[in-house]
């Protein structure tokens, strides 16, 4: 039981298999990202020669900063991020019982912002600590509209918060084809390109006004888990959105190229997000969440209560 | 976080260039900025001052990478206009000709730097993508890709070829559907609206009071170009508008550089037919320049640049002054910024288009009770070069 659950942690779905599609599926973001801008874009295993390179590197560590945060913050980040790339993973892969649960889930993709914010405060340098409190403004944004996404299919499949059985209510229709689905699943995808930090929501990280926020001060080894992080999230988050709106993967015959399509078709909505949009502010964020996406997800909420 | 203080440059991703901005922020909205110079000193005016005015004209070229043809412009205005020299009428059209496409060029430049800065980097490879037509016109007009070296004074070193002219023209077509595609994502585009519009507003009062020049000042409302003020070569021969726009705010300075871009697809095209058939030589051989002083404007991209010579009768100026549209431009930034979001002052910022390199100005400190002059830089500068020289000959 414990090799099965270990297995489950480092090989697949959790550390291994995220790990080396997510830096994978990097590239395909790099190339695509490129191709839109007439450029070539770099080789496949580019991703792995970056993380590798910088694992090679010197830690500089800030005289003046809380060493323990800086040090510990984007290491927990990992952390948590595995276990929620297996929890997600293993309720995707396998139906044995395992049964992944989503407040859980939801907590921990808490804990990766309240990470990011921790290490960026921790610094002392006044961009990182702009680019912490914007990151806690857009948690604020992003996370009332993320419950009430999360809600919608928590609803449709008869209250339950287990993946395993919003997946066999989607047996006989997925949720996504739905009116209430969609709009959660456009919501979602919003609430997930804020949450991973990408354009029109990399306020936190905006490399033209404060160079990189959070992550400035950090360096080698430090920096590959922040980058490792971003490449576990394009792995984990589209797969959670799967999950609740897609039906989950059926691993059988032509299910597989279904399996392949939604996916890469989800993460290529995100890069097209990513590339036709400018950067927001983060005043015009906040009123974009809550003015007009939370309405929007709450009335998804209501139509899924009245079964639409 | 009242009074907090965040350091925008030396070195920082929005400056191409070493210049210090600090910006005095409550929370994230800017109360107040500091603006500190000095961190560039090439000595240009000093070099032209020991070189002959032939050299000159190369010199004030590498003061801008931009406006690589608005400095040797105004330079050799400044030249013919302490003799009255005559420009043949071939020297005056290419001379604008060249002039256009560079402000083509620069404002295209403009937009995708502005693109990168609000992080939409797919505007900043397209802008660039399509500004390699541009490049590829000046390159079979004079040979090279920026810096261009084909101003004289009296005329200018380089002939167009009317049997290219065709081609050339094809060329620019294509420019200027690209530019009417850009024109319409900036109508269009509600991000880009909501990113810019009302941002950094500067009103027509603190234009005029800045004395701002170029796009800066256009797009707050207040007329004034070279090109129709004090027309020289042959802007009083072509057909263009003066585009002035009202509300000064960072959307209106980008609405203003896409449209100009497309005047000057106008002018340009108007000195391609009128280079079909005007005769004539290119340059006007001038021998000697008598004593006297001429001033030189043009309107560069950015704004009026102003060239002052005064020559004694001999082959080089004993005084030659620079100013670059950036100096009044720049501190603009102070009446425009505060009060605007940490997000929006760095793009108010750029909307200027500023360029260091261009309006830098050495920075002495002295003791206030010694008098000082400006060779009191140049002897440091001396000193601290025969410093290294001993120093590498010791070891």
């Amino acid at each position: 039981m414990i090799g099965k659950n270990l297995f489950y942690l480092f090989i697949f779905p959790g550390l291994l298999f995220t790990g080396v599609v997510g830096l994978i599926i990097g590239w395909v973001d790099r190339k695509v990202s490129a191709r839109f801008q007439f450029r070539v874009g770099p080789p496949v295993f580019q991703n792995f020669y970056d993380i590798f390179k910088l694992l090679g590197k010197e830690v500089i560590i800030v005289k003046d900063s809380v060493k323990f945060l800086f040090v510990a913050s984007p290491i927990i980040a990992f952390a948590t991020l595995v276990f929620i790339s297996m929890t997600i993973g293993v309720s995707l892969f396998f139906n044995d019982g395992f049964g992944g649960d989503l407040l859980v889930v939801m907590y921990l993709m808490m804990v990766y912002s309240v990470m990011l914010v921790l290490g960026g405060s921790s610094t002392g340098n006044v961009y990182s600590s702009i680019g912490a409190g914007r990151e806690v403004k857009l948690l604020l944004g992003d996370e009332l509209v993320f419950i009430f996404v999360c809600l919608i299919p928590i609803i449709k499949s008869g209250y339950s918060i287990n993946f395993e059985e919003i997946l066999a209510a989607q047996s006989d229709g997925v949720f996504g084809g739905s009116i209430s689905g969609v709009i959660g699943f456009l919501a979602g995808l919003l609430c997930i390109q804020a949450k991973m930090a990408l354009k029109p929501f990399d306020i936190p990280e905006a490399e033209t006004e404060i160079v990189e926020g959070p992550l400035m001060e950090y360096s080698g080894p430090l920096l590959a888990f922040w980058k490792l992080n971003h490449h576990l999230m394009y792995v984990a988050y589209p797969f959670l959105l799967i999950i609740l709106f897609f039906g989950g993967f059926n691993l059988v015959g032509i299910g597989i190229l279904w399996a392949i399509l939604k996916y890469v078709g989800i993460v290529v909505l995100m890069i097209i997000l990513k590339n036709t949009n400018p950067r927001l502010q983060i005043d015009n964020a906040l009123k974009f969440f809550w003015k007009i996406l939370t309405p929007i997800a709450f009335t998804g909420v209501i139509l899924a209560v009245l079964g639409v | 976080m009242s009074g907090n203080r965040i350091p925008l440059g030396p070195f920082h991703p929005l400056l191409e260039e070493a210049e210090f901005f600090e910006i005095k922020v409550d929370g994230e909205t800017v109360v107040d900025i500091d603006m500190e110079i000095g961190w560039m000193h090439r000595g240009h005016e000093y070099i032209s001052e020991m070189s002959s005015f032939t050299q000159s004209i190369y010199l004030v070229e590498r003061i801008c990478g931009i406006c690589s043809t608005s400095h040797p412009l105004a330079c050799v205005h400044a030249v013919e206009d302490i003799d009255n020299i005559e420009i043949p009428i071939r020297a005056r059209y290419i001379r604008t000709l060249v002039g256009e496409l560079e402000r083509i060029h620069s404002h295209l430049l403009w937009l995708g730097l502005a693109g990168h800065f609000i992080g939409y980097d797919t505007v900043w490879m397209w802008a660039w993508k399509y500004r390699e037509p541009v490049l590829q016109i000046i390159e079979a007009i004079s040979g090279n890709r920026n810096h261009y070296g084909i101003m004289r004074v009296g005329g200018v070193s380089k002939d167009v070829d009317p049997s290219n002219i065709p081609k050339l023209l094809e060329i620019l077509d294509t420019v200027d559907k690209k530019m009417d595609m850009f024109a319409k994502v900036v109508n269009d585009d509600p991000v880009l609206k909501k990113r810019l519009v009302g941002v950094g507003v500067l009103t027509k009062q603190d234009a005029i009071d800045y004395c701002a020049v170029g796009p800066t000042s256009r797009a707050s409302g207040v007329r004034g170009d070279v090109r129709k003020d004090d027309p020289s070569d042959a802007y009083d021969l072509v057909d263009f508008n003066e585009i002035v726009l009202q509300n000064g705010d960072v959307y209106d300075k980008l609405v203003l550089r896409v449209l100009e871009t497309k005047e000057s697809i106008k002018i340009c095209r108007q000195c391609f037919e009128s280079l079909k058939t005007a005769k004539g030589s290119i340059i006007n051989n001038v021998k000697e320049i008598s004593p006297g002083e001429g001033i030189g404007r043009y309107e560069a991209p950015r704004g009026e640049v102003f060239h002052y010579m005064r020559s004694d009768g001999t082959n080089r100026p004993i005084r030659h002054k620079v100013r670059a549209p950036s100096y009044v431009n720049i501190p603009t930034y102070k009446a425009s910024c505060i009060g605007v979001s940490i997000s929006d002052a760095l793009i108010t910022l750029a909307a200027v288009d500023p360029c260091y390199c261009c309006t830098e100005r050495s920075l002495t400190i002295t003791d206030i009770n010694q008098r000082s002059n400006s060779l009191d830089i140049l002897k440091l500068s001396k000193e601290k070069t025969e410093k290294i020289r001993r120093e590498i000959n010791g070891k």
